[in-house]
């Protein structure tokens, strides 16, 4: 079932696939998860100094009134960019950098069940952040913020000038928006169907859907938002694209189009969106605290379930982003009672997360404290959400910084805390090192304090009425030193940046010390080596119990106080990889020679572990979609078709490739 | 070590709460001119009474959460010599029913009332001054519509008396600087898609929150101020380069003093000048001005209806104490000369262009617009 049972074909030396397992080709050519998963975090993290770079600018101008240090067109590139980035860039490339590493980990599987799927979902979103950034050198970038409203992101920030494109055909920044956003959507919607079906084809026996690790779930839910919400953007940003460069009039109030049109299928992208963004954090936040409280998830299945309802509720909520907009009563007083009532379900996590902490013997090494962050953190951020439900007083709240307040609470000290509580807790996995715990919890608590030093004044300069997206504010409106409170925050979040970076570099250095389970984990990935063979596990575990790795070590996850099963105790439940045979095989040596292998056990013990061999189209079918957005831009047939070719070459030796090299 | 770290981090955690409790409670101020949590008149005050509900609410559930997890942390810490292994405890329905419906009931205790002002407010009030305000980039424009003052316009100062409530109709328009702006050569065609404006979010935080204008829509709301005053406001939807000074004020005046202000502003304009202003008054003319620019009685004046005028109408300028926005003051010359000058160095993404004037041009046109009482 794991094992992709494809034959041997004899292809043409011209579709001969790549073997390379070392070195850059075996980058660019992977279709394993963990190296696609681990492009993805790097790629992300790249992205995150660009983003936390533009930030910080916005930071250091606003330090006081009346700034000159950007020009109101390079603020409004860079709050646009930094909205861009941190969501499209960042955030989503982080969900996808641990779905990627952990889901077939966690359920048991050799790979995703389209692994060249899976690579072309990288290098697409590669693709599309340079694409995006390319803007910087092609005329400016988007500055019509990452919400893009019609008709403005048509008609450009300056009604003076200030387009992109050819002479005669020039066009707002925006269009790199529509199409970068495009293609970035067509990343995001071929992982979510990679992620669905590999969650419901490829779980080991045993491994019943409510014997999933909530992270495995979470990725679950995000994949189904994902595989709804993209196409509504899609739609939307085509049309938007059609407006701004082949004069279509679907957003044009003259021409008989409608800007609210944009603003509905926006937001019913945007919000599910904000569940995309939050839901593996807290996947991730419900591994790591019962971990380190040595206890099992509190309530499992009101977890699971309160996270597929927020997948649900998520789906009746966007009009809150619109309560200004003028939908009248009805529609506002509905949005309203919705976007309250989503607060439940949230609530239930933190409750049940207090809940597995409670009667625990908690542990606070740096993934353990990163995760208590995120509770305590996005526990202001849901508050300031449900005020944004009374309605009325959104009227006053809306595009303010209180909501810039609101929703970095939720986004940094929601989602970020829980990828870097995630990224301490899995470092071991991934690379066989510990990260340094010291400069870890100085991180954290230079994070925690520069969070709150950079966001929690903007509620109160938002209430004090500070519009958001302003350029500039006057002197005497009684914003200057909360302003210049946020910017030492920004700073602060800086130094802890690097920090992580430095700790990164230098524990990336350091000795394989880790073992498998270095953190006396729950779930399956803690079962096989650290960093995992290629083929994740020599055999493929059989499932009896909700925590496997942790039923394995302790006998019993029920009520009661259990003890350690000696080693070698029970057949069944004894599987420390540990002191397998194969654990000591480097990762790399054993991935090219399938005979090598053991024979796969729960297959009846017929057949090699065969893995897929790398591809170089999918990078290739990648590489065509830039092109075809750049001759879109700079209205040129010949990069259009030039983009196409290289598409449906692509394609084409996709499709002929064969499916496996000869054996021999 | 263990014991020591939980300490550490509990004593932050008291000290930032409160700081946080202290920070937000003394978050409303009434002395900063645009705050949201200090009503002037009776729709913010609605508005407002709803967060008096839901504050002290989310206070209580922050402290909650907050110190529930502090203590958690104290109580449950893993002590150096201790390895035994915690009771596994997978849930309790009883407990994760109560808070499923505790929260639930504090959120319905809230909407009620959210409800029902959330109906309250859209209601049309009776016997309103009725106000046609166009969004503009990147200023606004009033225009007096009812039977008082019936074509008064005027921008960035939007003027209402005080204790009655005053009815906006407000829509996005964004005309184009005609291809020249030299006069007599003014063209008449117009692409209709110049026409488009795009969203901006009118807002006076003392007076009542949000409403956006839509380009293609007419949207309403209305404002209402308890005492005579200057209340500042600006546009709160992103709007193009110019937006962070797209500022305007609402100016509230006694009952009768607004009577004065509007029968003197439904008045041609000032015709007696001479000297400097007199030259100021026929370069209006020859420099290109009048192309965007209307002035009522002026009588070469192309007129042109407010909304697909290009600029404000300049009338009464003079008796407005802010322009270009809200971000000069009409009195000081030198700042009218600036902005003369070179109208995009003094606010970027102004449409006005810079016409090549001379000083002495400069000089003459700012005593005419001051003259324009």
């Amino acid at each position: 079932m794991t094992a992709i049972a494809e034959k041997p074909s004899t292809g043409g030396s011209l579709f001969r696939r790549p073997r390379a397992t070392t070195g850059p080709a075996s980058w660019f050519t992977t279709v394993d998860h963990k190296k696609i998963g681990i492009l993805y975090f790097f790629t992300a993290m790249f992205f995150f100094l660009v983003g936390g770079l533009e930030a910080l600018l916005i930071r250091i101008h606003l330090a006081g009134p009346n700034s000159s240090v950007l020009t109101y067109d390079q603020y409004n590139q860079l709050f646009t960019m930094h909205g861009l980035t941190m969501i499209f860039f960042v955030v989503m490339p982080l969900g996808s950098a641990f779905m990627n590493y952990l889901l077939p980990l966690q359920i048991g599987a050799r790979d995703v069940a389209f692994p060249r799927l899976n690579g072309f979902s990288y290098w697409v979103f590669l693709a599309a952040g340079i694409f995006t950034y390319s803007s910087l050198f092609l005329g400016g970038m988007p500055d019509g913020g990452w919400f893009g409203y019609a008709p403005l992101s048509l008609l450009g920030g300056d009604p003076i000038g200030q387009t992109v494109g050819t002479a005669g055909a020039e066009m707002s920044r925006m269009i790199f928006y529509s199409i970068g956003l495009q293609i970035a959507g067509i990343a995001s919607l071929a992982s979510a169907i990679n992620f669905i079906v590999t969650t419901f084809n490829m779980r080991a026996p045993g491994m019943t859907l409510l014997r999933m690790p909530v992270f495995t779930w979470m990725t679950l839910v995000v994949a189904f938002l994902l595989l709804f919400a993209l196409p509504i953007i899609g739609v939307a940003l085509w049309q938007l694209m059609f407006d701004g460069a082949f004069g279509a009039n679907f957003f044009r109030p003259s021409a008989g189009g409608d800007p609210i049109l944009w603003q509905h299928m926006f937001w019913l992208f945007g919000h599910p969106e904000v569940y995309i963004l939050i839901l593996p954090a807290f996947g991730i936040v419900s591994e790591v605290l019962p971990t380190f409280s040595r206890k099992p998830l509190f309530g499992y299945t009101a977890v699971v379930f309160s996270g597929i309802a927020i997948g649900f509720m998520g789906w009746g909520v966007w009009a809150h982003h619109m309560f200004a907009v003028g939908l009248g009563p009805v529609a506002n007083a509905a949005f309203g009672l919705t976007t309250m009532f989503i607060a439940v379900p949230t609530g239930i996590k933190i409750f049940n997360w207090m809940g597995t902490m409670w009667g625990g013997k908690l542990r606070f090494p740096t993934p353990m404290l990163f995760a208590i962050g995120l509770v305590s953190l996005f526990t202001i951020g849901g508050l300031s959400g449900v005020t944004h439900g009374v309605v009325p007083h959104d009227y006053q709240q809306t595009d303010t910084y209180y909501v810039v307040a609101h929703f970095h609470y939720v986004l940094f000290g929601g989602a970020l805390m829980g990828f870097f509580s995630g990224a301490y807790y899995w470092f071991p996995k991934v690379t066989g090192k510990f990260m340094n715990d010291k400069l870890g919890k100085l991180h954290f608590w230079i994070f925690f304090v520069g969070m709150n030093l950079t966001f929690g004044p903007m509620h109160i300069v938002g209430l004090n009425g500070m519009p958001r997206r302003t350029a500039t504010y006057p002197e005497g409106m009684g914003w200057e030193l909360m302003n210049r409170i946020e910017t030492a925050g920004a700073l602060l979040l800086a130094v802890g940046v690097l920090v992580y970076l430095y700790n990164l570099a230098t524990s990336l250095r350091g000795p394989k010390t880790a073992g498998a389970d270095p953190w006396d984990a729950r779930t399956l990935e803690w079962l096989t080596s650290s960093p995992p063979p290629a083929h994740n596990f020599d055999e493929i575990p059989i499932v009896q119990e909700r925590d496997e790795a942790w039923f394995r070590k302790y006998g019993s996850t029920h009520e009661g106080e259990p003890e350690k099963v000696p080693a070698g105790a029970s057949q069944d439940h004894r599987h420390e990889p540990g002191q397998d045979h194969a654990a000591d095989v480097p990762a790399e040596a054993a991935e090219p020679d399938p005979a090598h292998h053991e024979p796969v056990g729960e297959s009846g013990g017929h057949a090699a572990i065969h893995m897929p061999d790398p591809s170089w189209y999918p990078l290739i079918v990648a590489a065509g979609m830039p092109i075809g957005g750049w001759g879109v831009i700079f209205d040129s047939t010949i990069l259009i078709a030039l983009g196409g070719l290289v598409i449906f070459g692509g394609i084409a030796g996709w499709v002929l490739e064969p499916s496996a090299e000869e054996t021999h | 070590m263990r014991a020591g770290r939980p300490r550490r981090s509990g004593l932050i955690g008291w000290a930032l709460l409160a700081v946080a409790m202290l920070l937000l409670a003394g978050c409303a101020n009434a002395d900063l001119p645009q705050d949201a949590l200090s009503p002037e008149g009776p729709v913010a005050r609605q508005q407002d009474q709803l967060w008096d509900i839901v504050y002290p609410i989310a206070i209580g559930v922050f402290v909650f959460v907050q110190l529930g997890l502090l203590v958690v942390m104290w109580r449950f810490r893993s002590r150096g010599d201790d390895t035994a292994i915690p009771h596994q405890l997978h849930g309790n329905t009883k407990l994760e029913l109560l808070w499923t419906i505790i929260p639930a009931l504090i959120l319905a205790i809230i909407a009620v009332p959210t409800t029902r002002t959330i109906f309250a407010l859209a209601d049309e009030p009776d016997d309103a001054l009725q106000v046609r305000v166009i969004g503009k980039q990147f200023w606004w424009e009033f225009e007096y519509t009812g039977e008082e003052g019936q074509g008064v316009v005027t921008a960035n100062e939007l003027h209402i008396p005080t204790g009655r409530p005053v009815f906006l109709s407000m829509e996005a328009l964004s005309p184009q600087i005609p291809d020249s702006v030299v006069p007599g050569e003014e063209s008449d065609e117009r692409n209709p898609q110049s026409l488009d404006g795009v969203i901006h979010s009118f807002w006076v935080p003392k007076l009542a929150g949000k409403q956006d204008v839509v380009p293609g829509h007419v949207r309403t709301m209305y404002i209402e101020a308890d005492n005579p005053g200057r209340y500042e406001g600006q546009c709160a939807e992103f709007c193009g380069i110019g937006h962070a000074v797209m500022r305007f004020e609402v100016v509230a005046h006694d009952p009768g003093d607004f009577e004065e202000w509007l029968t003197a502003q439904a008045e041609p304009a000032f015709d007696g000048q001479s000297g400097l202003a007199a030259q100021g008054k026929e370069l209006f003319e020859t420099a290109g001005c009048i192309a965007c620019h209307a002035i009522n009685g002026y009588e070469t004046s192309g007129g042109g209806a407010a909304g697909v005028r290009v600029g404000p109408n300049l009338t009464h300028f003079a008796s407005r104490s802010i322009f270009a926005g809200g971000l000069f003051d009409n009195s000081d010359a030198e700042q009218l000369a600036a902005w003369l000058r070179d109208p995009q160095s003094v606010k970027q993404g102004a449409q006005m262009p810079n016409l090549g004037l001379s000083e002495e041009q400069i000089e003459a046109l700012v005593a005419y617009l001051q003259s324009l009482k």
